[in-house]
This record gives C-alpha cells, structure tokens and sequence, in this order.
C-alpha cells in the first residue's frame, strides 16, 4: 500500500496516519469496509494529485503561499440550508424552499487570486430538485448566504429557471440558455479586463458582466429541495477547453509587450540597452568582450582593464573549486576586504571545505586528489539570474527545509566517524607524489560519478581536510565569541560537516552542497564584495532590472493586475 | 514572340513617358557579349524593384518576350536563365495589366517548361513568378491544366525545397477552382503529397497546404472521404486541423482550418456531433463572427458557419446560444457606422467596400441558424430592428444582399407565429411582391417559396396579397422552364385555394386557364404534379364549389383523372388523384359524372382491392361519398335533376360493391375497417 501511495504522491506521514486508522478500524468492521475504504481513499488521493497537476497547469503565476486557490466549499462560510458532502464538491439544499427567503448560498474556500489572469470552475447539476432555481455565480466576502448569488451587491450569477444573469440586482436581464439536470455549467472570470462569461456543456455563453471588483468568491444557491450540484476546482478535465481561451490571452498579453510603443525614444533605449550589456559584462569580468563591446557601442568603461582581470581571476579560481587560491588571491589584491568582512571570510572557508570533500580544492587535489575541470572547460557564465538576493537564497532555505528532519547530528560527529563512514577503499590507486599545481591543471580526467571517492580517493588529502575542518570550527567559535550568535553560519557550516555522515557524499540528502552549481552564490557575493569595496554596484544592473521585473510581476498579483499571469519573466530569458 | 509589341494603342500612350534610362535597360538584353546581358538583366532586376512606373515602361519596351526568349535559350547561362525568371517575376508583382501583357505574351508556358531544368535555383525563381502570375484575378486558372502532364510535374517538384511547396501549394489553392480541377488533383495524388507539408517547419508552406485543402474538400465527397483516413505524422488529419484552430494560431489559420473541417462535415465525411466540429470549428467559426475580427474575416466566418449548420437542428441550436452570435450579428448591420464617417475617410471607403458582404453573410447566417427552430426563429425577429433590416434588405441594390434578405425571409417564414406576427406586423408582403416582379431566377425562386408561406390560411397576409393581384404573377411562373419556379408558382395557387371563396376560386381557374392546368397535370417534374393534383382538390371542396367547378370543367377533370389512374404513377399521385375522385363524388350534381361511368367505377372497384391501404381507403372514401344518405338527395330528388342515394345505392350493388365493402370491414387496417363500416351503415339506415 506504500507503494501505491507513494505513487499517488502523498506523504508518508499521512499514509501512516490514515493506514493506521485503517489497521484498527479493520478488527472491528472488518474487511470490506475497509477495502471500500481503501478504495475511496485512494480515489481521493488521485483526484487530490490530479488537482495540484492541474491547478499548477492552469495557473503557474499563483503563489499559493500567499493567495490559496479555491479547491472546495466551505463549510463555514454557508447558510445552514446547505448541506456539504463529497469533500466539500457536493451541495444539497435542505430548507423548505417555499419562498425566495429560504434561498441559500456557499462559497469557496478561497477568492480568486488576480495572477490567475483566468480563473474558471465548472458546476454539474446533480439534481434540478424541485423548481431547479439553482444559481451559479460569484461573490464577495461577507455578501449575504440568506439569497442567490447576484441579487447582492458585490454578488453575480446566472440562474437555471430562467437563463438570466443577476448583477447585483434583483431582476435578471435575459443571457442564456436554461440549465437543468445534468447540464454542466461553467464559470469563467477573466481578471485581466474583469470580465466574466459562462459555458453550458461546453460551449461559451458570451459575457455576462463586466467591472467585476477584486477577490470574488466562486458561489453556488440553491432555492428549493432536492436541488443538488457538485463542483469541479480541477479535480476533473473541465468540459470547456479552458486552456484554449487562456492560450488566446497569453498571446493577447505577449502581443502587447512584444509592441510596447518606444515613440521617439529609440536612441535613448538603444543606448540603455547598450550601457545594460557593459556594465554586465564588466560585472562579470568578461574583460575581453567587455571592452569589445565597449569599442564597438563607444562607451567609456567605469573600471580600469586591470581591476576587472582581477576579479575575472578570482572568479574563475572559485567557480572551478579551487578555493584555497581564491582566498589567497583575493587576500593578496584586496588585502583589507576578508579582513574586514570576517563573515564573508568564513563563508568561503565554509566552501573551501566543500571542496576539499569534493577533492577539488586546490590544497587536497596536490595531495593526491582528482583534478577539477579545467577552468576553461567550466561551463562558464555565472548564472546572471541566480544572483544570491533572489532564486538562490529560497532554494536554499527550501532544500535545508527539506532536509532537517533527516540530518540529526552532532555536530562533531564527523571527526569519529569518519573512517568508518567512508571506508570504501579510498586508499588504493591514488597517487602519493606531490604534483605541482601546473600537472594538476594538465591531467584533466573528470573521473566518471561512480569513481568518486572522498577528497580524491587520498589519505593525506583526507587528513588535511579533517584538520582545515577542525580549523573551521574553531573560527567559527571564535566568530562566535567575538561578534555573538550567527544562525546563517551555523547553518552553513553544520550543512557542510554533514557531508561526512554519509558513505557516499553525493548521493546524500546534502549533497547538493558538493554540485559545482552551488560556487555560483559564492562566487557572486564575493564579487559584489570586491566591487562595494571599489564604490561600484555590487550587482549589474541588468541583474537588477530583471529583479526588479519579477518584483513588479508579485505586485501586481498583489494589487489584482490579472495580466501578469501572462508574463512570466523566464519567458523572456533564453 | 511578339504579341506584346502588336498592342499598339497602348504603346503610343505610354510611349511619351518612356525615359531614355529604360530604353537603355531593354537595349543591353541585346548585346552580344553574353557578359553584359547578364549584367544588363541583373541592373534591370534592381532598377524595377518596387518601381511600378519603371516596369510599364519596360514592358511597353517589349522587355518581356527579349526576357523569355533568354529564358528559353539553352545557350543562354543558368545564371541569365534564373536573372530573367527573377526579373519577370518582378514585373509580374506590379499592376494587373503588366499580369495581362506577361500572359498574352505567353509566359506560362515558357515558365512551365523552365520547371523541366534540373537547377533548383532557376525552378524556384520560375515558381515564383509563375505563383505572382496564377493568383493574379485575371489570369485564366485553366492554364495550369491545358497541359496534363504539367500537375504531375508540379506533384514531384514538391519535395525539393521549401520555396517549391510555398509556390506550387499556392498555386493550386489558388487554381482550383471547379469540381475537374478537383478530381484532377486529387487523381495526381495531391492529399498524399500536400499532407505531410501541414507540419513544415515553415509557416507560410503551412498554410498553404491548409488552404489547398480547404479548395480541395469543399462540396467534395470522394475528397472529403480520403481526408479522414489520412494519417500526418501518426496523427488524424482531423486532430491536425483542430490543433490549427486553437486560440493562439494566426487568425488566418484557425478560419482556413474551421473550413477544412466544415467541408468534411458537409460533404458526410465527419458527423456532425463529432466533438471536433461541436466544441471545435462551430465555436471557431462563432469567434471569427466577433467584432474583435477584420470584416473579410467576419464576413468568411459567418458565411462559413451558415454552411456547417444548414442541416443540422442541433448545431443551429447550440450556436444559437454561442457566444450571443444572434445579436453579434446585429452589428454586421451597422457599417458604415456614423463614426467611420466623420472622422476617417479611409475607413469610410473600407466600410463601405464591406457593407454589402457584411449584411449578405448576417442575413444567409440568420436563415440557416432559423431553418428549423420555433425557438430560435422568435430571437432572431426579437434583435433590435431586424423585420425592418430585411424589408429594406429585400430592395437593395445589390443582388446577393437581396438573395439572401429572401433567403432569410423564407426561413422565418416557416414559423406560424411568425406569419401571424412579425410577418403581418412589418407587412413584408409588400417589398416580397414587389421582388417578384423582377427579380433573376435564383430569387425568384426563394422568393416564390416565401410566398407559399405567406399565403397558408392562417396567414393574416393573405388577404392583401390576393387583393393585390397576385395570381396571374403566380400563373406565369406556373409556366417557368425552372421546375423549381413551376413548383412554386402552382404550391401558391394551392394554398391560396385552401377554403377560399368561390371567388378566388374561380380567378384562380380563369386566370390559369385549363388548358395550363391539364398541361401540369402532365408535368414531368412528380412535384408539380402533385401539387397541381393538390390545387384541384382545394378547388374541389365545399359541396357548392364542386358543382359549380364540376358543371363547368367535368369533363376535362374526368378524363385528366382517368389518365392519371391509368398511368404509370407514385402512389402518391394516385392517392391524391383518388381524393380528388371522392371530392366530385361528394358534390350533388358531380356526383353523376361518377355514377354514369361505369369505367370510372370499375377503377375504384379496382383501388378498393388495391395491395396499398392508402389506395383502398381513398377509394373506400369515395364509395362512401357516393351513397351517402342525406337530406340534400332529397331536396335533390324532389327538383328531379338527378337519382337519389337511393338509386346510387342499388346500381353500387349491383356492381359488387356491398360485397366489398363487406370484405373491407374485415381488413386488418382498422381506418379502413372503419370506413367500410361507416359506408355500410348508409344502406342499413
């Protein structure tokens, strides 16, 4: 049952939680109830999957830590009429149902977060009960349960008996077609020009209102007995091809930013553009082609050649591993700047360590280790959009998030545990001649991810490592004791002396440390550092405007601008 | 060779503006150092890009037949050969006369076999211009076909590049125009070949192909058929349509494609509640009707849409309530609007160009969306101002805005409600009669046909058209060559008979004249026969009428139904004539006619025994009506004209007749039985 589970893509926390509740409901009831059970809760399951799948399809732009998708009724927000049932997608109406008094409405669980851009939810009529006055609409928080949606202000729907449509009014103006039993009605809310439309067993009605306010409700309201509906948030295919209509908005959206007038602006942007592109390349110390580009657009470089070979040298040092040499260089051309920023020291201490797991580092790799790629070979740019401030911080934190629970350790574990940890023969077939740095760089065999052996595969590199950690704790202390508590440190460092828990580092839940991916933050915050130090941006300003774009698009999800649904900045960067 | 050159009128007009530099452009093509004609041909290439005034001059120059004439030369360098094929091409993107000076002076079979070269280069250059030259509207299409072996050859060139599909798929789209050109492509393998170039890499090679197939499938079965089962990367040549609809492809393409999918359906290749034509090319067609499209793309959409549904009362249901199409199409009404007026005399131009189209598609969309819904009918007569649109729509200056005003017409025409309503309401009548004086056939025909609508009794129309003089309208068409005309002209009459007075009544047979009536009664056309068969028997009803019609045309009637119940005939036919037979038999002194003719009696003897009961009750019924036992045989015998029921009765006896009735109450039918019951009865009472 795991095995299903699993597949179904629960956590295992619930799966035990439920099949718990299985086991000892099965003494007692016995079996096939809890094979029916089993089977609905599998089916739950499924439809649960299939709803996130398709949620996440449908509105990718949604943070949903922030603004919830509607994925039920609510059992609170109801009038007592309504009776809830299938996980909240069922609801029947259990008044009298002798007079429009007695109407009785529901809403979601959540409203309509503007970065759908279009939201759509479907209704099946169940049952039309007695006089079928069911109605299908929208509404906002706190309008009244006691009535049909869009005899309200703030309230709008379309009701079965007559095919009107209700805004906000109690007279309907005609719109559509009746609906009755086993009709499926859907509801389409387009947040981009606030407009609404509505579909019958798939086909668009047309629109019913315009102006919509912000943060409506998806509302059902039932009128009289037997009336029953059940509601589809994506836990089904919807009946109307919905992503067809959203493909024609994407494109209506792109269309306008791909044609956003210039006027007579041209020059000015062309030559943005062009300051844009240096100043990155600078940034990044792609000396040559940043003075290439600089000859060519004619513009002035704001950092003299020789500085920004500097920074290209250490940068190229940290993204191929060698961190030791790093650290003596930048120490060596920028004497005061590790001295003053102890914290940014540590850090790449902390990565220097990694390294040496990894076998790269240049203390180790002369000791006997593999050799890094060379550094032309690396692939290369710094990711300009991996930039510390935005993606790579919250993957971070997310992947640590990840792996707490897992990584219950001491933190000096790793000193005692080491030998036996790693004890996969990494003393044969390692060399035991000191090579000099230059051989280093000439065999150049990234030796295949089965052959990877701990600092290398060499016993002194192992030895050398173990100290350069016992080194780093101690700085850490002494860190402590002199400018008190860092939680970012200790994080950074428990995470790294984790990597020797494990038999094979790579392959374990930290070690993702060990990815050459992971130099890139270094590598850029030890740039910025140098360049604060010269009085210049520590980030380039094309790095800064794309931040900026992606801010502006959370903004306007927050201020309910539906279009930035359709613009999603990795759209435009290839 | 020299056919440019013979048109001489339009050289000296022109000749005055000729420039010494274009002279000099024609000249060099006649050096004799091969070296400066190439150089010659390749100045003149740039000297005439975008250059209408330059490319007259050459042409008047008589460029072209110099060009041609090196185009042709096998000594001529496949350079030269490929820079005049680009230069001519050039020319042919200018006016429409330079297209007609190109093709008078023959260059489609000089470019035509230039595709024989094996160069890819000089064919594409060939293609290229032969493309300008065939889309052209003045361009005669068959000259793709004069030669037969110039479509195969067309076919293999397709796969040798990207530039060869764009062309020889333009081409054909381009050039098919009828029901051959059809079959002739489709016979060299055109669907296999065009096919897989839908999923080219390159857009335009993409659409083209489409629209090769939209020419291809229209009103074409056996294409259609094929369609279907064609398989384009493993995938349904349908799906592969569907997927060009979707919302983010070019307008352009979701309409070629809707109609590619629309032919199918119509021509019975794909059902239609097939989802891809339900949830698929009916909403398309619906979008390409919004006001968001070009007015070429909304007139296209709506008339497209009109076909798909014609003949289906479930797809004019649903888009029906589409997307409000009904009152969208409101809005095709309203160019030019006031707006475009004032302010922009372009879009002024532009509206006006359209209006016709517009109001032609909106009306031929109302009829097919109203052709079977009572529903439907109500909501199209219900959209703001829409009886006066088509009352003014029917006089029109343009014919197709007129058709399809009547077309419109005569699809609201087939709701009661709307006859007694809308219809009398906005006195449609008027403008209707008026059409129908003069007015080419086609709508005539619709229009004629609305008038048998308009004339069924309910209808409160009635009365002024048959004051206004409509009948000898109506004879005349009775003697139209168009049995469609013929049907319509004789269905009027015979619903303007229908419980009419013996006044219309005995109009309607002055004005036709017996010897036309006789003369339909002989129509080849079932139709007309049945209908005219049908006028008789409205004139033959009420007992007073049948006398009186009886007492003046017996003779004839009695001889034309004798030759009907003697002829090779539907069932139908002798049905109707039969109750014709039981009408007479129901008169008091007709009656006679019947009784005295002993051969006429035998006949319904005959169709009393008759394998069909639809027969042997008509007949029944007419036995019936000629014993029947009333007071007026009384009346009839005190006045001693004629015998009385009595007499009748025992002369029917005589003949046999009892013995059959006796059988039929027996019959299994138990209309019949009924009848033969009720025909006993008279001789017990």
């Amino acid at each position: 049952m795991y095995q299903v589970l699993k597949e179904v893509g629960l956590d295992l926390e619930r799966a035990n939680q439920i099949a718990g509740f299985h086991t000892n409901n099965k003494q007692k009831i016995g079996v096939p109830f809890a094979a029916v059970f089993l089977i609905n809760f599998l089916d739950v399951c499924y439809q649960e999957k299939e709803l996130n799948q398709r949620l996440k399809r449908l509105y990718p732009a949604v943070n949903e830590q922030e603004t919830p998708l509607p994925r039920s009724w609510s059992p609170k927000d109801k009038f007592s009429y309504i009776g809830l049932s299938q996980n909240n997608l069922r609801v029947h109406y259990k008044g009298h149902g002798k007079t429009p008094k007695d109407a009785a409405s529901v809403r979601a669980t959540h409203p309509i977060p503007a970065a759908c851009g279009v939201y759509y939810f479907e209704v099946k009529i169940i049952s039309k009960g007695r006089d079928g006055y069911m109605g299908i609409g929208l509404s906002a928080q706190g309008v009244n349960m006691n009535r049909l949606p869009g005899w309200d202000k703030h309230s709008y729907g379309y009701h079965g008996d007559d095919g009107h449509s209700f805004c906000s009014s109690g007279t309907g103006q005609p719109y559509g077609p009746t609906f009755t039993t086993g009709d499926v009605i859907g509801c389409c809310v387009n947040l981009i020009n606030n407009t609404c439309f509505y579909t019958k067993n798939g086909h668009s009605l047309g629109i019913a209102f315009t102006d919509l306010p912000p943060n409506l409700y998806p509302t059902v309201g039932l009128q009289t007995p037997g009336e029953v509906v059940d509601a589809n948030f994506g836990q089904h295919p919807f009946v109307f091809d919905i992503e067809d209509y959203m493909r024609e908005w994407r494109t209506k959206i792109q269309a306008q930013i791909d044609r956003f007038p210039i006027g007579e602006r041209e020059g000015e942007w062309q030559a943005m553009i062009q300051k844009m592109v240096a100043s990155y390349l600078v940034h990044h110390s792609y000396c040559a082609t940043a003075e290439a580009f600089a000859k060519s657009t004619d513009q002035a470089v704001h950092e003299e050649l020789a500085s920004i070979k500097n920074r290209q040298k250490i940068q190229k040092l940290v993204l191929s591993g060698r961190m030791g040499e790093a650290i003596e260089t930048t120490q060596q051309l920028y004497p005061s700047l590790l001295e003053r920023n102890q914290d940014l020291l540590f850090m790449l201490k902390v990565r220097q360590f990694i390294e040496m797991v990894n076998g790269t580092d240049s203390e180790v790799r002369c000791l006997g280790g593999r050799s890094p790629k060379s550094q032309d070979s690396y692939p290369g740019s710094p990711r300009l959009f991996n930039s510390p401030v935005h993606k790579a911080s919250s993957s971070q934190t997310y992947q640590t998030e990840q792996n707490n629970a897992e990584v219950e350790m001491e933190l000096d574990h790793f000193s005692n545990g080491v030998s036996e940890s790693s004890s996969n023969g990494f003393l044969n077939g390692s060399s035991t001649h000191g090579i000099d740095l230059e051989e280093c760089d000439g065999d150049m065999v990234d030796s295949a991810q089965s052959k990877r052996q701990l600092c290398g595969g060499s016993q002194a590199a192992i030895e050398r490592m173990i100290q350069f950690g016992r080194e780093l704790q101690s700085m850490s202390e002494h860190l402590r004791r002199e400018r008190g508590k860092n939680s970012a440190n200790k994080k950074m460092l428990k995470d790294a002396f984790s990597l020797l828990a494990y038999s094979d580092p790579w392959s374990s839940p930290v070690g993702y440390q060990l990815d050459s991916i992971q130099r890139e933050p270094v590598c850029s915050t030890l740039n910025s550092a140098i360049l604060e130090t010269h009085n210049l941006p520590k980030q380039p300003p094309l790095a800064l405007s794309v931040g900026q774009a992606a801010q502006c698009l959370s903004l306007m999800a927050r201020t309910g601008s539906g279009s930035c649904a359709f613009a999603s900045v990795d759209d435009y960067l290839h | 060779m020299m056919a440019c050159l013979l048109e001489a009128p339009l050289r000296i007009s022109v000749l005055s503006e000729v420039t010494a530099t274009s002279r000099h452009y024609v000249d060099r093509l006649f050096d004799p150092d091969p070296q400066n004609v190439l150089q010659g041909v390749i100045d003149m290439k740039n000297a005439v890009i975008g250059n209408n005034r330059q490319k007259a001059n050459l042409i008047v120059l008589g460029a072209v037949p110099r060009l041609l004439y090196l185009l042709q030369q096998s000594s001529s360098s496949l350079e030269l050969r490929t820079e005049c094929a680009v230069v001519l091409g050039s020319l042919a993107m200018g006016t429409e006369n330079n297209i007609k000076s190109l093709v008078d002076c023959h260059i489609i079979p000089a470019l035509l076999q230039g595709l024989l070269c094996s160069d890819l280069i000089f064919i594409e250059a060939c293609l290229r211009c032969l493309r300008t030259v065939f889309i052209s509207p003045v361009t005669p299409v068959q000259l793709l076909y004069t030669d037969p072996t110039v479509i195969p050859h067309l076919m293999s060139l397709l796969s040798r590049s990207q530039h060869t599909q764009e062309y020889i798929t333009q081409i054909f789209a381009h050039c098919c125009k009828t029901p051959e050109h059809q079959t002739v492509l489709f016979n060299h393998g055109a669907i296999q070949n065009i096919a897989p170039l839908l999923i080219s890499p390159s857009f335009k090679v993409r659409m083209q192909a489409l629209k090769c197939f939209s020419v291809l499938a229209y009103e074409n079965a056996q294409v259609s058929m094929t369609l279907v089962n064609v398989l384009v990367d493993g995938e349904q040549l349908s799906q592969v349509f569907v997927r060009m609809m979707q919302r983010d492809k070019p307008i352009e393409m979701q309409l070629t494609a809707a109609k590619c999918l629309t032919y199918m359906c119509r021509a019975g290749a794909i059902r239609t509640d097939d989802n891809c034509i339900v949830l698929k090319t009916l909403p398309c067609l619906v979008r390409m009707c919004s006001k968001e499209r070009l007015l070429e793309e909304r007139v296209e959409g709506a008339e497209t849409l009109a076909y798909l549904m014609e003949p289906d009362i479930e797809l004019q249901r649903i888009a029906s309530v589409t997307d409000h199409l009904v009152s969208m199409l409101a809005d095709y009404f309203k160019y030019p609007s006031s707006v475009s007026a004032i302010t922009d005399i372009k879009r002024l131009d532009h509206d006006l160009k359209h209006a016709h189209e517009l109001r032609q598609a909106a009306f031929k969309l109302y009829a097919s969306l109203g052709s079977n819904d009572e529903d439907i009918r109500k909501k199209i007569t219900e959209t703001e101002n829409m009886m006066d649109r088509i009352v003014s729509g029917l006089s029109e200056s343009s014919i197709k805005v007129r058709l399809a005003a009547v077309r419109c017409l005569h699809s609201l025409s087939r709701s009661v409600q709307q006859l007694r309503t809308s219809f009398h309401d906005h006195a449609v009548w008027k403008p209707l009669m008026k059409l129908l004086q003069n007015a080419p056939d086609e709508v005539l025909v619709m229009a004629s046909s609305t008038l048998c609508n308009l004339l069924l009794e309910f209808s409160p129309s009635k009365e002024p058209i048959l004051e206004s003089g409509v009948i000898e309208l109506l004879c005349s068409l009775t003697q139209s060559d168009s049995p469609a005309l013929r049907v319509n002209g004789i269905w009027a009459l015979m619903n303007m008979a229908f419980q009419a007075d013996q006044k219309v009544k005995v109009e309607i047979v002055r004005a036709l004249g017996t010897e036309q009536l006789f003369r339909l009664l002989s129509d080849p056309d079932t139709n007309v026969l049945m209908k005219t068969l049908g006028l008789l028997r409205n004139l033959l009803s009420t007992r007073p009428h049948i006398d009186q019609v009886m007492s003046s045309h017996g003779k004839q009637i009695m001889q034309a139904v004798t030759l009907i119940l003697e002829g090779e005939h539907s069932i139908e036919v002798k049905e109707q004539t039969l109750c014709i037979l039981a009408n007479i038999a129901d008169g008091n002194t007709a009656k006679e006619l019947i009784m005295t003719n002993d051969d006429m009696l035998q006949k319904i003897k005959y169709y009393m025994g008759h394998s069909n009961v639809k027969l042997q009750l008509a007949a029944t019924f007419c036995i019936s009506n000629l014993i029947w036992n009333e007071e007026d045989g009384e009346e009839l015998r005190t006045r001693g004209s004629c015998g009385g029921s009595q007499e009748r009765q025992d002369k029917l006896r005589d003949m046999g007749f009892v013995d059959i009735l006796h059988k039929l109450t027996q019959a299994s039918d138990p209309n019949l039985c009924d009848r033969a019951k009720t025909a006993m009865q008279q001789y017990l009472a």
